[in-house]
């Protein structure tokens, strides 16, 4: 991570920060949408792009958002808010701020906004299930990098640390942290898969895979299960690799729960209650288990269209609050002299940390001001 | 020159048995299913399609529509290896009747115009979901919309759905010849115009055989009239 990245500290602008938060929410908001599109499996409902139905779409009759229109024409709508809120942070940060990486970031978030809206237009047009899946990976990670500039232009960040410092012997949080984040990343794309191929739930039981703990997935075995399933809605074909796709989201999901349950326990084990990034990884705790509970919801409902929506949301704010943490554990970790030249912050920021060192029984090397 | 009306029917007999398949046949059958299939999944309607369409309290899926002697409706049966041949008839059409698809399966050749036509006062979209034929999807805004379509490889079956409505669903089997039929309420089946010859008939279910099983077949010889009857099983 460069220095620059971490130590430069300028001007806070308390209202761009509060429009990137914004941002993020509206973000966040957007992928809450465009998962009710998928789960209802109305992508397509709207079959031209950019219009609707022939319309310009913010003229598209409101008396015509009806079935799956209703979903996938909100989504455009909300995407196009989610676009037009990116122009305006891009500009911003581009005018006001000092620190020429956080102005880059600004671009870049908005060449990633406008590549997501032609991916989503382009999985329209071309008719291609594929194109949704890169739509939805990257939907996720423009959701990170919100919450990424909003995190850079807030205060907290701002203030930094009065230098660099190991917060504990042994290894370093960040790396910890972006292993794991990595992980759900990795879990979020194999979700996508599974979703984008709309063939409603490979195996429809759990915690069992069809009455198995490993279930069968021969050319007979599936052909049974896709002439014993019953559905109202088109679905395609169960396949043998989405059993063992939904298999692997299943194992993978076991290890991220057991990688954060520990990496959560670390660090409180390490920097105690007092630390943001404790408290943070709690909360990152509680969402992996929310999360694998709205998993097995998923499945248990037959893949009801809310809960395998907030699966999805979840599942976004879970990659959040593993990428907050990692940038996070990577400002206390590495510090700021640059920016902590003000006595204030830099004092603010040395007490912060202070509160949250504590030392350990073994007297490992723990986080200290300098 | 006079030609006596016995000697020109022993004429054409001789023409038609030194040229195979210049006489057309017909194949008649039943298609049965042996064993329970799970309940049909009742439909709710969003109150506007329930609004057109007066069976709206007993819309289900059409995974098994099975009649009172077992014989199971919506099978496509079709010859496998005849030769190709054009269309016949009048142009095939799939309506949008309360938010429901008419027909469920049905047939048509290779490069067959068919229409698809929108009986509601609903926005409909039309979506083709083929492998081997081009994937098409328009909307249907109006009532009484109707846009002409064809396909232009055989491939049994290409499905159609409305996103709008994700329930509706239509089954299409596109032959390179127009040997086939859909069975009907009670599992019957003609196929008429056959020219006489040895083929393999195929009955294909879209539930049971779906996108791996190509179906039941058989050998079949027609010779004026023939008969296939198939039974289809589900544990």
């Amino acid at each position: 991570m460069p220095e620059a990245f971490l130590v430069k500290r300028c001007a806070h602008h308390r209202w761009l920060h509060r429009f990137a938060l914004l941002t993020a929410l509206v973000t966040f908001c957007l992928i809450w949408v465009g998962g009710l599109v998928t789960s209802h499996g109305v992508g397509m409902a709207v079959p031209d792009w950019p219009t609707t139905y022939g319309y310009n779409m913010f003229f598209f009759p409101v008396s015509q958002w009806l079935g799956g229109i209703f979903y996938e024409h909100t989504h455009r709508l909300v995407a196009s808010g989610v676009g037009f809120l990116t122009i305006i942070l891009a500009i911003w940060t581009w005018a006001q701020e000092e620190r020429r990486w956080l102005r880059n970031l600004g671009w870049i978030a908005l060449g990633a906004v406008v590549l997501q809206g032609v991916l989503g237009g382009l999985r329209v047009t071309q008719m291609k299930d594929e194109i949704g899946i890169f739509h939805a990976a990257l939907a996720q990670l423009f959701f990170v990098l919100t919450g990424a500039i909003a995190l850079f232009t807030s205060p907290w960040w701002q203030r930094g640390s009065p230098g660099k410092m190991t917060i504990y012997a042994g290894g370093r949080f960040r790396y910890l942290f972006a292993a794991v984040t990595g992980l759900i990343f990795v879990q979020l794309v194999l979700g996508a898969s599974m979703r984008h191929q709309h063939a409603g739930l490979a195996i429809p039981d759990f915690p069992l895979a069809y009455g198995k703990v490993w279930p069968s997935a021969d050319e007979a075995s599936v052909e049974r299960y896709n002439r014993d399933r019953r559905e109202v809605t088109a679905l395609n074909p169960i396949t043998a690799g989405q059993i063992h796709l939904q298999m692997t989201h299943r194992l993978a999901a076991v290890a991220i729960l057991a990688a954060v349950a520990w990496a959560a326990g670390r660090t409180r084990q390490r920097l105690g209650w007092g630390s943001p990034l404790a408290r943070l990884a709690a909360v990152w705790l509680g969402l992996i288990v929310v999360q694998g509970a709205l998993g097995a919801f998923t499945i248990w409902t037959n893949k009801a269209a809310d809960i395998a929506t907030a699966h999805v949301a979840v599942g976004a704010l879970s990659l959040m609050t593993g990428s907050l943490l990692v940038l996070m554990a990577a400002r206390l970790e590495l510090g700021a002299s640059e920016c902590a030249g003000s006595a204030t912050p830099a004092a603010a920021a040395a007490g912060e940390l202070a509160a949250s060192a504590r030392v350990t029984p073994s007297g490992s090397e723990l986080p200290a001001g300098r | 020159m006079k030609m006596s009306l016995p000697c020109l029917s022993l004429s054409l007999a001789f023409l038609a048995g030194s040229v195979p398949g210049l006489l057309a046949g017909e194949i008649t059958g039943k298609v049965v299913l042996k064993g329970t299939p799970k309940p049909e999944i009742k439909i709710d309607l969003v109150p506007m399609c329930g609004a057109a369409n007066p069976n709206k309290d007993n819309v289900t899926t059409r995974h098994y529509v099975v009649g009172p002697g077992g014989g199971l409706a919506n099978v496509f049966v079709y010859l496998k290896d005849a030769k190709a041949a054009p269309a016949k008839g009048p142009t095939p059409v799939l309506d949008q009747v309360g938010c429901m698809y008419e027909p469920y399966v049905f047939g048509l050749v290779v490069n067959q115009p068919f229409k698809i036509h929108n009986s509601d006062a609903l926005l409909h979209n039309v979506h083709a979901t083929p492998k081997l034929n081009k994937e098409f999807n328009f909307g249907q805004p109006l009532k009484g919309q109707e846009n002409e379509k064809s396909f232009d490889q055989a491939e049994v079956m290409v499905r159609v759905k409305c996103d709008v409505h994700p329930w509706m669903l239509a089954y299409i089997g596109v032959c390179d010849h127009p040997y086939f039929a859909v069975t009907d309420k009670d599992g019957n089946y003609k196929i008429s115009d056959v020219p006489d010859g040895k083929y393999t008939i195929v009955a294909y279910h879209v539930k049971t055989h779906g996108a791996t099983n190509p179906g039941l077949s058989n050998p079949i010889e027609v010779k004026g009239t023939a008969k296939a009857d198939f039974t289809i099983e589900i544990p």
